[in-house]
């Protein structure tokens, strides 16, 4: 057996210092009791309650005897605890005790099937800092993720960080997620995650329905478990061929799924293809998870722009997005949000038609017509939908005022769409 | 309470601040802080001895051979006050070869008193070691603050602003002996000037005190003109002694530290915050004024405050620099009439000053003396700080840290604090620690000066300001009280920090811009002589 664990990755680049984390060497002993070496960037304000708080985690965790070293660069509590439960996990694999931060209150809002999910940020599961103001850049969504962007050793420190993350943090609003890993690692992740107030679990490299099921019903077994109540939605990745290909039964696959994601770097090395900028490689692939989902009610969700200083680039990717018909993307930087929340809002001729609409669906339900009808023109139901959906989403880029419907049509619009295209 | 000040125990008394200060600093009496605009001294300035052109050379070379014999010429000897100016910031070559050449001719207990120290001035360490220099009165930055800090100075540290030193030697608080003058460009008279040479550094205005106020002034130049050096920053008639030597100081190192636009998300959303508050408080109109510093966050407000006025069609009368690139495209794309300039930042604000007639060099006698007829700061709509610390009645601290080290001098901080309005845009914590305190470590500006506190949790408007609240009211933006704030990010990082511990001595003061004395800075325990 070791006798020594570690928690953090000690050997950073000495440009980039680390920030609001910390590095933790662990040494159990059988003897002695607890012995605790601090060296912190903040010792003079949070040097007594880092030692409280590291020893009340291994009392939680069931140890009374060990050497551990911390060199800590402001670490938040959350990942202190976290980072000391990982070490501990690692010598004393047979620990099932638990040492949690208790639950904020504004973690407790339920998930919502429906929402906006134009763009969700994702944050590598050992980079804290990262976490800590991701909810002030506004994105829909915010990914804790476990699987590509944390490396094999902080796999299990990712886990205990991004359990307590959602526990703690105030995402102000944006739908917490998970990304798992693949196989046997993704289940375990699962018994971390579930309980605690986290909204969709995203399921990389989804290939066939069998692999969703198998997620949603270890979700089933440890929601009976820790009696969580609120449903947990999934959004499963499309980033093979075969997960392509088996598109339409995935979506089908579960109650739970609430949108079909793409990923095309593994897709496209997958087809043996080149990923270029204008995708012709993976037209098919966008399409065919597009109509999947739309088919079977969900949202499609295209996926990241990774050059994080090309805003031109990622808006040009995010308008061609829309147009094939998907809903949102990723974001790998908090700059690309607005991009991309911008891309993905309906453009105004969008709004005003979408406001018409609405109005005579109004119109019509409010004279007991089944039947709705612009000027001449019968409109279908799918139609009303689809400018509602326009209509909310001009009102979350607040595009529209929430009192758009008692004010004056040409305040609203002040310039008319015949106008527009009159003038051009 | 009785405290350690320079070896002594002296009784402390509470200024109008409730801060506690000695009445003594370095030998010299002090005037407690009365509150702001309270102070009105009265009497004539301090003036340099009369001279006669009998003394000086009738060719008007006033060439000497070296640094060491200008300062034999001079007449160096113990105890004397040495200045300079600060405009190579961290790229200065000079002071080090100054003080090295009073250690060969055997002086003690110098007072160096720059405009501010940078990190190249470590070597001079062991001159404050040896006793070559009894203590340093000016902004320290890096090693030479965490020495003071660590109380190993003689003397104590005085920590003024910009406009305190002009006002601190204009009236006779100090008392320079001799004057050390880098200049880019210079005639063998003294006539010299910051912006051109190959060694240019923008502007000498920090030093332009020291030649009209020191006994004896030394220009040093690396590019020596004939007569006359045109245009002129600062007079040959006040100069006593001109040295050549290979190269001054380095300008590219002028750009050092903190003159880099953020990268950061959370930053970059503070600025823009900054930006539409300055935006949405109907200040940005047409012939309005602003200043921001050169931290990284204020260069990025200046630069979303820029596309705002473009996309408004808003002209500027005037932006007091710290000038960068930013600004000077400002300039030159027509968003303001006037760049009023303290120090360049850049070599682009350099070459601004040189070729551009609206690009104008201020000194802090223009600009920030508060013991004058009136002065620039005061006249800006709107200036954006930093703070290393804010208390919820909105007093600021910008020299020391929540843990008590003294890293920071204050530059020009205090004396713009006068503006009309004063935002301090800062992120709500720094790794773990939070911004937002109930008393501030070190208290540099009084919270009736500071108007607006801009976090990326939200915007606290100083209670004050009616009509800043009033004018922001319906603006959408996110508009919170201080203490909900602070309950937030304490909420976040574990609880408020813990106050450092202090030992009674005191390590140095901050004077306020009138020259009173407005807190100690004491040492902290377990920071000692290791």
């Amino acid at each position: 057996m070791k006798d020594e664990f570690i928690s953090g990755i000690p050997d950073f680049d000495p440009d980039l210092e680390p920030r609001s984390d910390c590095i933790i060497w662990y040494r159990p002993k059988t003897s002695g009791g607890l012995h605790i070496q601090l060296e912190s960037k903040v010792a003079v304000m949070y040097g007594v309650s880092i030692q409280e708080l590291v020893k009340s985690t291994l009392t939680d965790l069931g140890i009374a005897n060990a050497d551990l070293r911390i060199e800590d660069y402001g670490a938040l509590p959350f990942v202190l605890q976290g980072r000391v439960e990982a070490v501990v996990k690692a010598a004393h694999p047979e620990v099932q005790l638990e040492s949690l931060p208790t639950v904020k209150d504004h973690k407790r809002y339920p998930p919502q099937r429906d929402r906006f999910r134009r763009s969700r940020l994702y944050l590598p599961g050992t980079m804290p800092k990262f976490m800590l103001n991701a909810g002030i850049h506004r994105p829909d969504a915010i990914i804790l993720d476990l699987e590509d962007s944390v490396a094999p050793p902080e796999k299990p420190s990712a886990r205990y960080i991004v359990r307590n993350a959602l526990r703690t943090l105030d995402f102000f609003g944006a739908e917490p997620m998970v990304r798992i890993n693949q196989g046997d690692l993704g289940m375990e992740d699962l018994d971390a995650v579930v309980p605690q107030p986290v909204h969709v679990i995203l399921i990389p490299k989804a290939e066939t329905a069998d692999q969703v099921r198998a997620v949603d019903e270890k979700i089933a077994a440890v929601s009976r478990n820790c009696d969580r109540k609120d449903p947990l939605f999934l959004m499963p990745i499309l980033e093979s061929a075969l997960g392509i290909v088996n598109a339409p039964a995935i979506a089908l696959a579960s109650p739970n799924n609430v949108a079909l994601a793409i990923g095309l770097e593994d897709y496209t090395a997958d087809l043996g293809a080149q990923r270029t900028l204008e995708g012709n490689e993976s037209f098919f692939a966008r399409s065919m998870v597009v109509n999947a989902a739309r088919s079977a009610g969900l949202q499609a969700i295209g996926t990241v722009f990774s050059d994080v200083d090309d805003m031109e680039g990622l808006r040009t990717y995010a308008l061609e997005a829309k147009s094939l018909g998907f809903d949102g993307m990723g974001a790998i930087h908090p700059r690309q949000i607005r991009v991309i929340h911008e891309a993905f809002e309906p453009t105004g001729e969008e709004i005003e038609r979408a406001t018409d609409i609405v109005l005579a669906f109004d119109e019509a339900q409010a004279k007991g017509l089944g039947v709705v009808s612009l000027g001449t023109k019968m409109i279908d139901p799918p139609v009303v939908k689809r400018a509602q959906h326009s209509v909310d989403l001009a009102l979350a880029a607040g595009l529209l005022p929430e009192d758009w419907k008692q004010i004056p049509r040409e305040e609203l619009f002040p310039e008319s769409v015949e106008q527009v295209e009159e003038r051009r | 309470m009785k405290a350690k000040v320079g070896g002594k125990k002296i009784e402390l008394v509470a200024n109008a601040a409730g801060r506690p200060v000695p009445m003594e600093v370095n030998g010299s009496p002090q005037t407690p802080y009365q509150g702001v605009g309270k102070y009105q001294p009265r009497g004539n300035k301090a003036a340099p001895p009369i001279r006669t052109c009998s003394e000086y050379p009738p060719g008007g070379d006033k060439r000497v051979g070296s640094i060491k014999e200008a300062l034999q010429k001079a007449g160096l000897r113990d105890g004397m006050t040495i200045s300079n100016h600060h405009h190579f910031r961290d790229g200065d070559l000079l002071m080090v070869q100054v003080f090295d050449a009073a250690a060969a001719l055997g002086v003690k207990n110098l007072r160096w008193f720059p405009s501010a120290s940078f990190p190249c001035h470590e070597p001079i360490i062991k001159h404050l070691e040896s006793g070559v220099i009894g203590w340093i009165e000016g902004s320290m930055n890096g090693p030479l603050g965490e020495f003071a800090s660590a109380g190993k100075m003689n003397g104590l540290a005085v920590l003024r602003s910009h406009g305190g030193r002009w006002q601190a030697v204009q009236d006779g608080d100090v008392h320079i002996d001799i004057a050390v003058i880098a200049a880019p460009t210079a005639d063998a008279f003294g006539n010299a000037t910051g912006d051109r040479g190959p060694s240019a550094c923008g502007l000498l205005g920090f030093g332009l005190v020291d030649s009209m106020y020191a006994d004896k002034s030394i220009v040093i130049t690396d590019n020596l003109v004939p007569f006359p050096c045109v245009p002129w920053q600062i007079m040959g008639q006040n100069i006593d002694y001109v040295v050549e030597v290979d190269k001054i100081g380095n300008p590219e190192d002028i750009v050092s530290g903190t003159t880099e636009v953020t990268r950061s998300p959370d930053r970059q959303y503070i600025a823009e915050l900054t930006a539409e508050f300055v935006r949405a408080a109907g200040i940005m109109q047409d012939g309005f004024s602003f200043q921001a510093g050169a931290g990284g966050t204020s260069l990025a407000f200046a630069i979303y405050l820029k596309e705002m006025m473009k996309a408004a069609g808003v002209r500027a009368r005037f932006i007091r620099g710290g000038s960068t690139k930013y600004l000077v495209e400002m300039l030159e794309e027509n968003l303001t009439d006037f760049i009023l300039d303290g120090q360049t930042f850049d070599l682009e604000g350099v070459r601004s000053m040189r070729e551009n007639p609206r690009h104008i060099d201020t000194s802090p006698f223009t600009s920030y003396n508060w013991h004058g007829k009136g002065n620039f700061a005061s006249m800006v709509d709107v200036v954006v700080l930093g703070a290393t610390e804010v208390d919820v009645n909105f007093n600021a601290n910008v020299v020391t840290h929540s843990d008590g080290i003294l890293l920071h001098g204050i530059g020009g901080w205090q004396n713009c604090l006068f503006s009309k309005c004063t935002i301090l845009p800062i992120p709500s914590f720094r790794d773990r620690i939070p911004i937002i305190v109930d008393h501030v470590t070190t208290l540099c500006g009084p919270g009736e000066l500071i108007d607006v506190i801009v976090t990326e949790r939200g915007i606290a408007i100083n209670p004050a300001r009616k009509d800043l609240i009033k004018a922001t009211r319906n603006s959408g933006l996110p508009i919170r009280p201080i203490e909900e704030i602070k309950t937030e990010v304490e909420d976040l990082c574990g609880g408020p920090p813990a106050k450092p511990e202090f030992t009674d001595q005191v390590i140095g003061v901050v004077k306020w811009v009138d020259g009173t004395v407005m807190d100690s800075i004491f040492k902290v325990k377990g920071v000692d002589n290791a």
